[in-house]
């Protein structure tokens, strides 16, 4: 059959790419039988999503870090530190919301360009000086909080950045009023720009006679991905619909994958990592763009830091830890190469979700938490693994 | 003949939609200098990877024969054990250990586990002693010449008890003594009845050292040269090694050098910080709208760091000195200033620091120049993929699609690629660093070609070379460079190879 035959083609040509989605898809197949339905539920759907936004953010900011071949092992207590000035500025300062996010933000970029300092400027390897921004950031946290200990959080609209929904369309109350019109419509608009994003895009490279898909595939591409879209905004939909952490989320990703993909600076940022001293002679600045990405990885770990107080609706001493880990599997796991120069932002997304997927899943089945590193960290090896073995395939 | 050594009969290699090797036989008689050529792609590096058991017993199909024995390689300690080795053209050597470490690397002078290092230092000694290398064997490899670090290499592989040694493109890193030493050690060797290989680009060499050539052309045996016969000559090797016959490798072109000067250096002196070594000292030239300037020297003379350290000085050396770019003076601090003020540079290491190579050839070419394609800081792609395609087709790149990555390009086309980089940024003036390094005689002859083209349009180039054809071939005015100074500066009309190489080994 000719479309098996171009199917399998395609697969094989594009395994890299494909590999983490058939990761995902087998892990919640897996968890939706294992459990009896639990995980695939709409709840918990729902609740995995915004229980993956904080580290989700974090491997955005990683993956391009590890592209530009260098490593963030400060971000977790960075953000634990970052959720804690949030706090105190709400709680003790009393600064209007308004003022302390940015604030905030502002902050983690400040501390991400003191590390790109230290690693452009006065060329300390990355690995060692994030290290030391891990020790210091950890024992800041520990002096903001000293005297108080845990600080609760009792502002409603910052606390509904990570356990809010958005409201609903409100002229249609009366209409279906156990689901989300608004989440089902944002669905369907997504997929329709996103099919004709994607014909558009295959008609432009056909008129170059560059290689597309075959048309059945294509087709098949177009309805799997629609069918996601629309099958998730209407699990949604089903539970409080889009949550304010999917929808930051989500936009956080659509910023990075444009200036990755369609922007001067983001065709430095590859270029830098493919070959520095390649990039430096063609006139690109290879310290500017080491302050941007690590500037870019410090305002996200503010946001990650806020994400992770607003969804405790507090900030703790210990919160962060371990983070770090979190976002460097999530960037490898979605496809970001050891070596430096290719790696995607949305490939970090799938990434945390398939790790976050794995905690959620095992703590539905009731494995204990010691079996579930070993798992995690299995899968990880399993997923540079793949990614060195398919290396040398394709494009 | 001598009985043969080695026999490698019907070898045939196939990479996915590629015959590497198609039916290759290739016969080395024992105590023979033996010269292998062929154009890049020809198969050369393929079959000497199927020989020492790169591509194991089984990935390829026919016979090895080698010492009276058939042999099955599984892997490079196999070829090895058998009395194989070769030394490729990037030196496999650690620079941070000393030389007699590197000698016995691998197979280290030991008793259960322990390592004798007196031993050790003992026949080190013996062993530079073979290949008439006068260094302290304590010391660090890095601080030895490239010449110095090969001959090291070669008594490693004598300290294995070689019976077969192959040396892919041995002189490509060397000067004239270096190589001269090489060949009177070769010659040596032959005598105390080590059997050689030598792959190489150079067909001087070819002619002054072999006994036999084997020619091979798209993986294919195309024929054996016998030198006593008098079989091996110039004309008979390229017109073997490309299937047809080249008059002139040097496409004539008419001097259309005016007397705008396009770059004037004054007084350009630059000191590497790390080492607190002059690299260049009071430097001074020019370069008119119009003209090719070849900058002959020996490797290692400061000809690239010359060039770099003029091009936004990326390696941070100390510099002092002026540059004018028509008549304008300039203080270019990063390789973006230079680029503005009209000039661009095409690197000698095109893996090195040239081409990215994990990026496609349209990703390549736009690198240095994405602003011209991307208004408000968007890259407009379907404008990047015209601009390839032109490239590809005005300068012939051959490739199915400008998606290809650099990576899968032969050399000559990788330097294709990396000219047509430098060209979208629509520089004045073009450095061109040894521009036809490791790309064969054809896309030799289409380099010079479009540099002619370039020079009739009104652009001036500077052309670092090591090849003196080369230079006295394309150039139109010759500065000699020996030790970080300019020892000379010729005329072309004035030019000779005995002149220039008098002036580059002049301190």
């Amino acid at each position: 059959m000719a479309f098996a035959k171009d199917l399998q083609k395609v697969l094989k040509e594009n395994i890299r790419e494909y590999g983490m989605f058939i990761a995902l898809f087998v892990i919640i197949a897996f968890f939706g039988v294992t459990t009896e339905g639990i995980f695939v539920s709409a709840r918990n759907i729902s609740n995995l999503l915004n229980q993956t936004g904080y580290i989700a953010v974090l491997g955005v900011g990683m993956t391009l870090v590890i592209v530009i071949r260098h490593i963030d092992l400060s971000v977790g207590f960075l953000a634990g530190f970052l959720g804690a000035v949030a706090a105190i500025a709400m709680e003790f300062w009393h600064l209007p919301l308004l003022i302390v996010i940015p604030l905030t933000l502002v902050l983690g970029a400040f501390a991400g360009a003191i590390t790109a300092f230290l690693v452009a400027k006065m060329n300390i390897p990355a690995f060692v000086a994030t290290l030391a921004g891990w020790l210091i950031y950890r024992g800041a946290i520990l002096v903001v909080t000293e005297a108080t200990g845990t600080i609760i959080i009792s502002n409603d609209a910052f606390n509904a950045i990570g356990n809010g929904y958005i409201p609903d369309l409100p002229f249609l109350a009366s209409f279906m009023p156990e689901t989300h019109k608004l989440t089902i419509l944002i669905g369907i608009i997504a997929t329709i720009f996103y099919v004709r994003g994607a014909i558009k895009d295959r008609n432009a490279k056909k008129s170059y006679d560059f290689d597309v898909l075959p048309r059945n595939i294509f087709a098949l591409q177009l309805v799997f991905v629609s069918a996601l879209f629309i099958g998730i905004t209407w699990l949604l939909s089903g539970y409080n619909g889009l949550s304010w952490t999917l929808v930051v989320v989500l936009v956080v990703t659509m910023i990075y994958h444009f200036v990755t993909n369609k922007t001067v600076l983001g065709r430095h940022i590859y270029a830098v990592g493919g070959n520095p001293d390649a990039a430096e002679l063609s006139g690109i600045n290879v310290s500017k763009i080491t302050y941007a990405v690590f500037t870019s990885m410090g305002a996200l770990t503010a946001l990650s830091g806020i994400l992770f107080a607003s969804r405790l609706q507090s900030a703790t001493t210990t919160a962060g830890t371990l983070f770090e880990l979190d976002a460097i599997a999530a960037a490898f796991v979605g496809g970001v190469s050891v070596s430096g120069g290719v790696g995607k932002v949305t490939g970090a997304i799938v990434g945390a979700l398939v790790m976050m997927a794995l905690t959620n899943g095992m703590n539905l089945m009731g494995i204990g938490i010691s079996f579930q590193y070993i798992v995690r960290g299995a899968v990880l090896v399993a997923a540079v693994i793949f990614d060195v073995a398919t290396r040398s395939q394709g494009k | 003949m001598v009985a043969p050594i080695l026999e490698m009969k019907s070898i045939t290699k196939e990479f996915p939609g590629v015959k590497a090797l198609d039916d290759v036989t290739f016969q080395v008689a024992k105590g023979e200098i033996h010269c292998l050529v062929g154009e890049n792609g020809a198969g050369k590096s393929t079959l000497m990877k199927v020989l020492s058991g790169v591509y194991p017993y089984g990935k390829y199909t026919g016979d090895i024969v080698f010492d009276g024995k058939t042999q099955e390689f599984n892997d490079i300690s196999a070829s090895e054990e058998a009395g194989i080795a070769i030394i490729y053209q990037e030196l496999a050597l650690i620079p941070d250990l000393t030389v007699y470490e590197n000698i016995f690397l691998g197979h280290e002078v030991q008793e259960k586990g322990l390592i004798d290092w007196n031993e050790t230092i003992k026949q080190a000694s013996i062993m530079l002693k073979k290949v008439g290398l006068d260094v302290n064997p304590a010391a660090k490899v890095k601080d030895l010449g490239v010449g110095q670090q090969q001959l090291v290499e070669i008594a490693k592989a004598l300290s294995k008890n070689v019976k077969l040694l192959i040396l892919d493109e041995p002189t490509s890193s060397l000067n004239e003594t270096d190589v001269e030493n090489l060949f009177v050690l070769l010659k040596e060797l032959k005598k105390q009845g080590v059997t050689c290989v030598l792959i190489t680009h150079k067909l001087k060499e070819v002619i002054e050292i072999s006994d036999n050539v084997t020619v091979l052309r798209d993986g294919q045996t195309i024929c054996t040269l016998n030198a006593e016969k008098g079989e091996v000559t110039e004309s008979a090797l390229v017109k073997h090694m490309v299937g047809r016959e080249i008059d002139n490798i040097y496409p004539p072109r008419e001097s259309k050098a005016s007397n705008e000067v396009m770059l004037e250096v004054q007084n350009w002196t630059a000191v590497d910080p790390m080492l607190g070594r002059a690299l260049l000292k009071d430097v001074n030239f020019n370069v008119k709208k119009g003209e090719i300037v070849g900058f002959a020297g020996l490797m290692g003379s400061g000809r690239t760091e010359l060039a770099k350290s003029i091009f936004g000085n990326p390696d941070n050396y100390q510099v002092e000195g002026d540059v004018y770019v028509k008549g304008e003076k300039q203080d270019f601090r990063h390789s973006q200033n230079a680029i503005n003020a009209g000039l661009a540079y095409v690197t000698e290491d095109r893996k090195g620091d040239g081409l990215i190579l994990i990026q496609d050839i349209k990703q390549n070419i736009t690198l240095a120049n994405l602003e011209e394609i991307s208004p408000k800081s968007v890259v407009d792609s379907n404008a990047e993929i015209k601009i390839a395609v032109n490239y590809k087709d005005s300068l012939s790149i051959k490739t199915p699609s400008v998606e290809q990555k650099a990576q899968n390009l032969s050399g000559g086309n990788q330097q294709k690629v990396s000219l047509a980089k430098w060209l979208f940024v629509k520089p004045d003036l073009l450095i061109l660093d040894e521009p036809t390094r490791g790309i064969d005689v054809g896309a030799k002859f289409e380099i010079y070609t479009i540099m002619n083209d370039l020079v009739e349009q009104g652009m001036s180039i500077i052309m670092i070379s090591s090849e003196l054809p080369e230079v006295l071939g394309m150039s139109d005015r010759v500065y000699v460079v020996s030790e970080g100074r300019i020892t000379g500066e010729l005329p072309i009309e004035e030019a000779t190879q005995e002149k220039i190489m008098t002036l580059a080994t002049t301190h």
